[in-house]
């Protein structure tokens, strides 16, 4: 019966797609219609095909889990490369090639793998991995769970192609066009219909916070994409529309959703990955249930009012500008709240931090957090904004909270769940852990530390006026002055991107089932007294 | 309804109704009471697997 229904799904998918490819009106939505109609006849092929026998229908659904954690690392490393990319067509024009690699397609391309592409599918895979065994429910909805992961697998191949083939909203980290918003939305309805579901079938009687701050991401990303999306197609089988809002409204609806999409994708999300992950590597409880209660709260009534600290000294209004700046100071408390919270789960057990680089990673990803929610509020002070706006600054604030924060949590994740999920008794090597930490530590040193720098020489190099008042500098002058800053840059980014080729390789020999023959990571050798 | 009576709605009653539901939310967290309720749900991604 399931069967039958999802076989008529599938082919009225395929038929609606060849419907679309047959009046497309332009050549990028003509591919992506042939696109869903291959999709949908492969789906149709495998439904038809598969073998549920062995299916376990009371255990836990780990399929998606499994594929979700090999998604993340495949696509973490796709997004670091196009990253590097990016960076070295910023510091040697040469290399934009028209029209497809040129830096204006490329960009969206880098921000939307690691966010959407690499942090998605981090999110995805762990929050049906930690909604089932905290609520020790299998997920509900049965091939729901497998709808969400190929459909968010599918979005993330229609944004991409789109973008390089010149396909574009124009709204930073929302660029892909109509249609695709339309996917995504059905993709999302499905899986908040999965994990609410599971959540409502629990045999634990509380919901454990990490599902709360995994649903709060759920929700919140429905509604900020839903109306940030709201367009008018120019035609119903062409790529092109046009948005529902124009001028300010448009730029605080973009900013609102921008700012959210950080809040509750980028922190909200992956703070759920960290109060489950890290009391279950650290093998202890959280260090106070009650504070990430009140972490929780207070992230979640203040985080969405400060996205016009995005739109400082422009058209905005200003009492929404002020309100924008008061509500990221406030924002200091709670994040600091829950940092502490993570970090103070260790306590009793610091040694780890020296024998596990597992453990490792989650702190750094703590300290990351810690230091990105500080600078954050900080940039978001209007004379502070005066100086860091359009500047290098800003790029690398988001990458001490990206790299740092989302890259490390996510990572830390990963090698906790890669045993576990190809039934192996433990990782390949925890020496290359080791590695894979220090590389990516160090890439987001360089790549802070040089974006500080530069940065701030932009933001002082455009201000400075000479004692009659002019500018001192044009502006060719300070893209001049960045050059080296940009090429060390570019050497950040492939020391980040070759921890990430560590993790592959680690990953790989651990789903064979190969243990490398290591020392031990630091033997405790106390000398008596 | 103007973008003015919405305005002033959200920085009144709106502002107090949202700080009403925060202050609540925080003051049942710390019931007392509410640290052994609290230390069981802490324990719960520990108990398996």
């Amino acid at each position: 019966m399931t069967k039958a229904i999802e076989l008529s799904l599938a082919s009225l998918v395929a038929l609606l797609a060849l419907f679309m490819a047959a009046g497309a009106q332009d050549a990028v939505f003509e591919f992506h219609s042939y696109l869903f109609l291959i999709v949908a006849v492969l789906v149709a092929f495998w439904l038809i095909g598969r073998d549920t026998s062995n299916d376990d229908p009371d255990g836990y659904m780990d399929g998606p889990v499994r594929l979700g954690v090999l998604a993340t690392v495949f696509w973490g490393v796709v997004g670091f490369l196009v990253g590097v990319v990016a960076a070295a067509q910023l510091a040697w024009p040469d290399l934009n090639i028209e029209p497809w690699f040129n830096f204006g397609r490329i960009r969206p391309l880098h921000t939307s793998a690691v966010i959407f592409a690499f942090g998605g599918n981090a999110l995805l895979c762990t929050s049906f991995y930690v909604v089932q065994r905290t609520c020790r429910a299998r997920l509900f909805g049965g091939d729901l769970a497998w709808f969400v992961f190929w459909g968010y697998q599918l979005f993330i191949v229609l944004a991409a192609t789109g973008y390089l083939l010149g396909n574009s909203q124009s709204k930073e980290y929302a660029e892909p066009e109509w249609y695709i918003d339309l996917w995504l939305t059905i993709v999302w309805v499905a899986y908040l219909l999965v994990f609410l579901g599971s959540i409502l079938k629990r045999k634990e009687p509380h919901i454990y916070v990490a599902n709360w701050f995994y649903l709060s991401f759920i929700v919140t990303v429905a509604m900020l994409h839903v109306v940030n999306a709201l367009a008018i197609p120019v035609s119903l089988t062409g790529s092109k529309s046009y948005s529902l809002f124009s001028g300010v409204q448009d730029a605080l609806t973009q900013w609102w959703y921008g700012h959210n999409a950080v809040g509750f994708f980028l922190t909200a999300g992956f703070l759920g990955m960290m109060y489950y992950f890290v009391p279950k590597q650290a093998e202890r409880p959280v260090y106070s249930y009650r504070l990430s209660i009140v972490h929780f709260w207070s992230l979640i009534f203040l985080y969405i009012w400060a996205g016009p600290h995005h739109l400082h000294y422009t058209a905005l209004p200003d009492w929404a500008q002020t309100l924008g700046m008061v509500f990221s100071i406030m924002l200091w408390m709670p994040s600091w709240g829950g940092m502490i919270n993570g970090l103070m789960t260790l306590s009793g057990a610091w040694d780890k931090i020296r024998t596990d680089p597992i453990i490792r990673m989650m702190v750094m990803a703590l300290a990351f957090y810690g230091m990105s929610t500080f600078e954050g509020p900080m940039m978001s002070v209007k004379s502070v904004n005066g100086l860091s706006h359009y500047t290098d600054w800003t790029i690398g604030h988001v990458h001490s909270g990206a790299l740092g924060w989302v890259g490390m949590i996510s990572f830390g994740a990963i090698y906790f769940l890669t045993p576990r999920m190809f039934g192996r008794d433990r990782l390949y090597s925890l020496r290359m852990v080791n590695w894979h930490f220090w590389l990516a530590t160090l890439g987001i040193a360089v790549y802070a530390g040089v974006m500080w720098v530069s940065g701030i020489m932009q933001g002082l190099m455009w201000r400075e006026y000479d004692p009659e008042g002019f500018l001192v500098y044009s502006f060719a002058e300070s893209v001049d002055a960045m050059h080296p800053f940009y090429v060390a840059r570019v050497f950040a980014g492939v020391l980040y991107l070759a921890g990430g080729l560590v993790m592959v390789f680690n990953i790989a020999m651990t789903m064979k089932g190969r243990e490398r023959s290591e020392q031990p990571i630091a033997t405790v050798s106390v000398q008596p007294a | 309804m103007t973008y003015d009576s919405l305005r002033q709605a959200a920085d009144s009653w709106g502002l107090l109704y949202m700080l009403i539901i925060f202050l609540a939310v925080i003051a049942y967290t710390f019931r007392p009471g509410g640290r052994k309720s609290a230390d069981d749900a802490a324990a719960i991604p520990l108990k398996e697997d």
